[in-house]
C-alpha cells in the first residue's frame, strides 16, 4: 500500500470493485493507478492463481450462474500434516490400481464456477489424477498418484483457490448411510418394475372385463401378475414384514403391522385364487402399494441422509492438526491431533484452539472458554496455568505442555456424559404409529364383520370380500402421510439454513400432553444457553461514556495487538467508521481521517503491559488504554462522570476499559458479550406461540441477570453458573416433570451438549462446537435465534400437515371399507381408489405451508446472504470449534 | 393370440435386463449424487488433459 504522503489529490480514492469478489475495496487498500484492485489479500492471491493457470473462465461461469462473488479466504498454511502417516491411516484410501484417494470437505463452494474450478485441480497439481466434487455436501474426492504427488500439494492448491480443505470426518457413518440408501433404491427399483408391469397386465384384464377375453389368456395374465406381485411383496416388501415382526416382539405399535396384514392377506388369497381359479385377485393394488410406500420412505430417508451428512461434515472444520514444537523458539511442525501425546509441547497460534488439556509452558495470553464453560469473558493465562482442550486462544501465541489427550480430557469426559444422556431419552410414539394400532384392530374387526355378513353366499365369496377390505384399506395414505409431510418440511427448512437430522424432531417439538387437565400446568419450554446463543459469544464494545473520539485513538493504540479487548475495540472502530461513511460524505475531514487512520498514522513508542493495557504516542499525544487500575496509575483520577460510568459498567457485568489522552482520562468503554440483534424479537415470537423461555447458562449469575433483564426474562427463569452436569440434571428434571410437553434446549457449546442430547429436542446454533452438533437434533445454519422461532412454528405446521394427510387418507379408507362391506368392491374399483388416496396425500403435502419465509424473519434469513447451500455458508463463517483460519 | 405366450416372457426378460442394469448403476454409485452432475454438464465443455 504505497499511498502518497499527501492525500489531497483525490482521484485514487474513487470507489473501486475488487477484481475477484466484486466488493467495494476499502479506501485504505486502494492502489493508485493499478488496473485491478483487491479488497483483501485472499482475493488477490486467488485472482493471481486463476490468471497464472489460465482459469479466467471462472469469472464468466460465476456470472452465468448468477452467483454473488465472495471475498476469498486463503489460510496460506502448508498442510504438511496431510502427508503424515497418522493422517494417511485415518483419511487416505489405497486403491487397487496403486492410486490414493481422500475425501476433503471444502469451504465456500456454492455454484457451478466453484465446481468447475476445483475439478480443474489435476491441471494445477501434477500427479493428481482426478477431483470430483459433491456440490450439495461440499465434499471433494481427490485421487492422486502417490509416486508423483503429495496430498499436501493438492491441499495447498485448493487453499489458494479460496476453498480451504479439511479432511472429511465421520466417513464411516456417511458410508453406512449411503449403503442403506443404495439398498433402498434397489428395493424401490424392483418394486417399481413389478408394479409397472402388473399394472400393464391389469389394464388388459380390466379391458377384458367389458369384452370377450379368452379364459386361457386371462389365466396367463393372472399367473404372470402373481409372479411379479409375489416378487414385489417377498423382496422389496419384506421390509414391512420385518418391521411388523419387530413391532410385535417389542410390543410397540408400528404402522408396518397393518400394512403387513393387508399385504399378507391379499397375496395369500390372490395366490390361492389364481391356483384354484376362484375369487378376485388384487395383484395390481398390492404391488403399487409396496412401490408407493417404499417411495415415501425413500424420499424421506434421502432428505434426512443429506441433513445428517451436512451436519457431520461440519465436524471437519474442527482443527485436526496441532503444531508440535521442541523448544520455545522452534517454529514447529504440523501433525495430526492423534499424534499428540502427554508431555509434548504444542504451539497454539493466536486464534487457534487448544488441542489437548495442558499447562502453559511459555507465553501469556487470553483464552476464550465460552464453548466449554459458557463464560463470556476471556480469561488471562500465563506460565503455569492450566488450559483445557477446546478453548480458543484469543491473544498471543502460547506453548502448552500436554497433560491429557483424547478421552482423558475434560471434553472427552463430557462426551461420555452426552452418550449417557442420549441413551435414556425415551423414544416418542409417532402420530401415525399411534393410529396404526386402532387401524389394525378396526380393519380386522370390519373384515370379520364382512365375512359374517356374506357368509350366506358361501365361504369363498365371504372371504373374498374380507380380503378385499384388508387390501383396500391397507394404510397406503397413512404410510405416506408422515414421510411426505416431513420430507417437504425438512427440505424447505434446509433451504432456510435449518438442518434437521431426524424427522422425529418436528413431531417432538409440536407434541402436547394428551387428554389430562393437569397438563396445562406445563407450557412447552425452551431453555436457551446464553453465551454464543443469545449473545454473540465474542467480546464487543457495548457502551462508551465520554469523548467519542477516544474509540478511534484507542483503536490506533491497540493496532496489531493480539488481545480480545484490542480486537473488540478495533471492530467497533471499523463499524463506526463504516457508519459515518454510509451516512454521507458531508464530513469530508472525518472521511479523510478515516482513510488515513488505518495505515498512515504513526504509532510510536508503544508499551504493552500484560493484564494492564497499552501506552503509545499518536500524533504527538500520549494515549493510554487499558484496565482502570493501569490507566489510573498513568493518568490519575478520572472525572466524576467517567468514574460513575465505570462503576455502572462493572455493575452491568461489563468489563470497563479507560482511555487517557495526555494524562487526562477522556472516556470509559464498556466491553461485554453483546446480545444478538434478533434475540428479543425471536423470544417474543416464541412467547406468542405459547412457549416459556428460560436461560440456562454456565456464565456468572450477574451476567445472566443483565442479559435476562434486557430481554424481559423473569428472575425465576434465569439460571447462571450451571456446570454441564447441572445443565443435564436440570433438563432431565424438567423433561420428566413435563410429561410429554416438549422441553427444548438451545445451545452452542460443549457444555451444552449433554443437555442438548437429553432435551426433547436439542437445537445447536450457528457456530457451535462439534460436540453440540453431534448431540443436537437440529442445527441452525445462520446466526441468531430467528431459526429457533422458525423451527417451532414450522414444526407446528408440519404436524398440522401430517394430521391433514392422516384425516384425508382415513376418509378414503372409510369409504373403501364401506364399499367392501356393501359388497360393491372389485379389483378395478380398488385400483382406482388407492392411487387417488395416495395422490391426494402427495398433493396436500406439497401444498402444506411449512417453513415459508415470513416477512418478520426474512431479514435474519437474509443476514448471511442469499445462498443455495446453507452448509457452505456455515462453513464460510468457520466458527466451529473456533477453527483457526 | 398365441403369440402372447412368446411376447410376454420376452417382455419379462427385458424387464429383468433393465432391472439388472439399474441395480448395477446403483451399486456403482450413479445415484449417490443427483445434484452435481446437472451442474457439471453445464460447465464441463473442455477436455481434461
Amino acid at each position: 500500500m504505497t499511498r502518497g504522503a499527501d492525500p489531497a489529490p483525490a482521484p485514487a480514492t474513487t470507489p473501486a470493485e475488487c477484481a475477484h469478489c466484486g466488493a467495494e475495496v476499502p479506501r485504505g487498500l486502494l492502489v493508485p493507478g493499478a488496473e485491478k484492485q483487491f479488497c483483501c489479500q485472499g482475493c488477490r492471491c486467488v485472482h493471481e492463481l486463476l490468471g497464472a493457470c489460465g482459469f479466467d473462465r471462472y469469472y464468466a461461469l460465476r456470472e452465468a450462474a448468477e452467483a454473488p462473488g465472495r471475498a476469498a479466504r486463503v489460510a496460506g498454511r502448508d498442510y504438511l500434516e496431510f502427508d503424515d502417516p497418522a493422517f494417511e491411516a485415518l483419511h487416505v484410501r489405497r486403491e487397487r490400481d496403486g492410486l490414493c484417494s481422500a475425501d476433503l470437505f471444502l469451504e465456500d463452494v456454492h455454484c457451478a464456477a466453484c465446481l468447475w474450478l476445483v475439478e480443474r485441480l489435476a491441471r494445477v497439481v501434477p500427479g493428481v489424477i482426478e477431483s470430483r466434487l459433491d456440490l450439495r455436501r461440499s465434499l471433494l474426492r481427490v485421487r492422486w498418484d502417490p509416486l508423483r504427488a503429495r496430498l499436501s500439494a493438492a491441499a495447498r492448491a485448493l487453499d489458494r483457490m479460496g476453498h480451504a480443505p479439511h479432511p472429511a470426518r465421520a466417513a464411516s457413518a456417511r458410508r453406512a448411510r449411503r449403503a442403506e440408501e443404495r439398498r433402498q433404491l434397489v428395493r424401490l427399483g424392483v418394486a417399481g418394475a413389478c408394479a409397472g408391469n402388473v399394472m400393464l397386465l391389469a389394464l388388459a384384464l380390466y379391458a377384458g372385463l367389458f369384452g370377450t377375453m379368452d379364459p386361457a389368456h386371462a389365466a396367463l395374465f393372472r399367473w404372470i401378475s402373481m409372479g411379479l406381485s409375489v416378487t414385489a411383496v417377498a423382496w422389496p416388501g419384506s421390509v414391512f414384514f420385518r418391521g411388523a415382526s419387530a413391532a410385535l416382539r417389542s410390543g410397540r405399535m408400528h404402522l408396518d403391522l397393518p400394512i403387513a396384514v393387508g399385504l399378507a392377506a391379499g397375496t395369500l388369497w390372490g395366490v390361492a385364487g389364481t391356483i384354484l381359479n376362484i375369487g378376485e385377485a388384487y395383484f395390481d393394488s398390492l404391488s403399487v402399494l409396496v412401490f408407493a410406500l417404499l417411495m415415501g420412505r425413500y424420499v424421506q430417508q434421502r432428505q434426512l441422509r443429506w441433513s445428517a451428512d451436512s451436519v457431520e461434515l461440519l465436524f471437519s472444520l474442527t482443527p485436526t492438526s496441532a503444531t508440535l514444537v521442541k523448544s520455545s523458539d522452534d517454529p514447529g511442525i504440523a501433525v495430526p491431533i492423534e499424534r499428540i501425546a502427554r508431555g509434548d509441547l504444542v504451539l497454539v497460534a493466536a486464534g487457534g484452539s487448544i488441542p489437548a488439556d495442558g499447562v502453559v509452558a511459555f507465553g501469556s495470553s487470553a483464552i476464550d472458554r465460552s464453548l466449554l464453560t459458557g463464560e463470556s469473558l476471556p480469561a488471562t493465562v500465563s506460565v503455569g496455568d492450566e488450559v483445557p482442550a477446546g478453548a480458543v486462544n484469543r491473544g498471543a501465541p502460547l506453548r502448552v505442555r500436554v497433560t491429557a489427550t483424547g478421552e482423558e480430557t475434560r471434553i472427552g469426559r463430557l462426551m461420555r456424559l452426552v452418550e449417557e444422556a442420549a441413551r435414556d431419552r425415551a423414544p416418542i410414539v409417532r402420530l401415525a404409529d399411534r393410529l396404526a394400532g386402532w387401524f389394525a384392530v378396526t380393519a380386522l374387526a370390519l373384515a370379520a364383520l364382512t365375512t359374517a355378513i356374506w357368509w350366506h353366499l358361501g365361504p369363498a365369496i365371504a372371504i373374498d370380500r374380507a380380503v378385499a377390505l384388508l387390501v383396500v384399506t391397507c394404510p397406503c395414505g397413512l404410510g405416506l402421510a408422515t414421510p411426505l409431510a416431513v420430507t417437504v418440511a425438512i427440505g424447505r427448512a434446509a433451504r432456510r439454513g435449518i438442518l434437521i437430522k431426524g424427522g422425529e424432531a418436528l413431531e417432538r417439538l409440536a407434541s402436547r400432553t394428551r387428554g389430562d387437565d393437569e397438563g396445562r400446568r406445563f407450557r412447552p419450554t425452551i431453555l436457551l444457553d446464553k453465551t454464543g446463543t443469545i449473545t454473540t459469544g465474542r467480546l464487543a464494545v457495548v457502551d462508551l461514556a465520554g469523548d467519542p473520539d477516544a474509540l478511534r485513538l484507542a483503536a490506533l493504540a491497540e493496532r496489531d495487538v493480539d488481545h480480545p479487548v484490542a480486537e473488540a475495540i478495533r471492530v467497533a472502530r471499523r463499524a463506526a467508521a463504516h457508519d459515518s461513511r454510509a451516512t454521507g460524505r458531508t464530513d469530508a475531514g472525518g472521511d479523510r481521517r478515516n482513510c488515513l487512520e488505518e495505515r498512515d498514522v504513526d504509532v510510536i513508542d508503544r508499551h504493552a503491559v500484560v493484564g494492564g493495557g497499552v501506552s503509545a504516542l499518536i500524533d504527538g499525544r500520549r494515549i493510554v488504554v487499558g484496565s482502570p487500575g493501569f490507566v489510573r496509575r498513568a493518568a490519575g483520577v478520572p472525572m466524576q462522570r467517567i468514574a460513575e460510568a465505570e462503576r455502572e459498567f462493572a455493575a452491568r457485568g461489563l468489563t470497563p476499559v479507560l482511555v487517557a489522552v495526555d494524562g487526562r482520562i477522556t472516556a470509559a468503554i464498556g466491553l461485554g458479550d453483546s446480545i444478538r440483534a434478533d434475540a428479543s424479537a425471536s423470544i417474543a415470537r416464541l412467547r406468542s406461540m405459547g412457549w416459556r423461555v428460560e436461560i440456562l447458562s454456565g456464565d456468572h449469575q450477574s451476567v445472566v441477570d443483565r442479559v435476562g433483564a434486557a430481554l424481559g426474562i423473569g428472575t425465576d427463569a434465569r439460571r447462571g453458573g450451571a456446570t454441564p452436569e447441572a445443565k443435564l440434571e436440570y433438563v432431565r428434571a424438567r423433561r420428566d416433570a413435563a410429561d410429554g410437553v416438549p422441553v427444548a434446549m438451545v445451545g452452542d457449546g460443549v457444555n451444552d451438549a449433554a443437555a442438548l442430547a437429553a432435551a426433547t429436542v436439542g437445537i445447536a446454533v450457528h457456530g457451535g462446537a462439534e460436540a453440540s452438533l453431534a448431540a443436537a437434533d437440529v442445527h441452525l445454519g445462520s446466526p441468531g435465534l430467528a431459526g429457533v422461532a422458525d423451527l417451532v412454528e414450522g414444526s407446528r405446521r408440519t404436524l398440522a400437515a401430517i394430521r391433514r394427510n392422516l384425516i384425508v387418507s382415513l376418509g378414503y379408507n372409510a369409504i373403501a371399507a364401506w364399499l367392501c362391506i356393501a359388497g360393491v368392491i372389485s379389483p378395478l374399483v380398488a385400483a382406482i381408489i388407492m392411487p387417488i388416496s395416495s395422490l391426494s396425500v402427495v398433493a396436500l403435502s406439497l401444498r402444506a405451508r411449512t417453513f415459508e419465509v415470513r416477512a418478520s424473519s426474512a431479514g435474519s434469513a437474509r443476514e448471511d446472504g442469499r445462498r443455495a447451500a446453507p452448509v457452505s455458508a456455515t462453513a464460510a463463517s468457520a466458527g466451529i470449534g473456533g477453527s483457526a483460519r | 393370440m398365441s403369440v402372447l405366450y412368446i411376447v410376454l416372457p420376452l417382455a419379462l426378460l427385458m424387464v429383468a435386463a433393465a432391472l439388472t442394469a439399474f441395480v448395477w448403476a446403483v451399486r456403482c454409485g450413479q445415484f449417490d449424487d443427483l445434484d452435481t452432475p446437472a451442474v457439471r454438464a453445464v460447465v464441463d465443455d473442455d477436455a481434461l488433459p
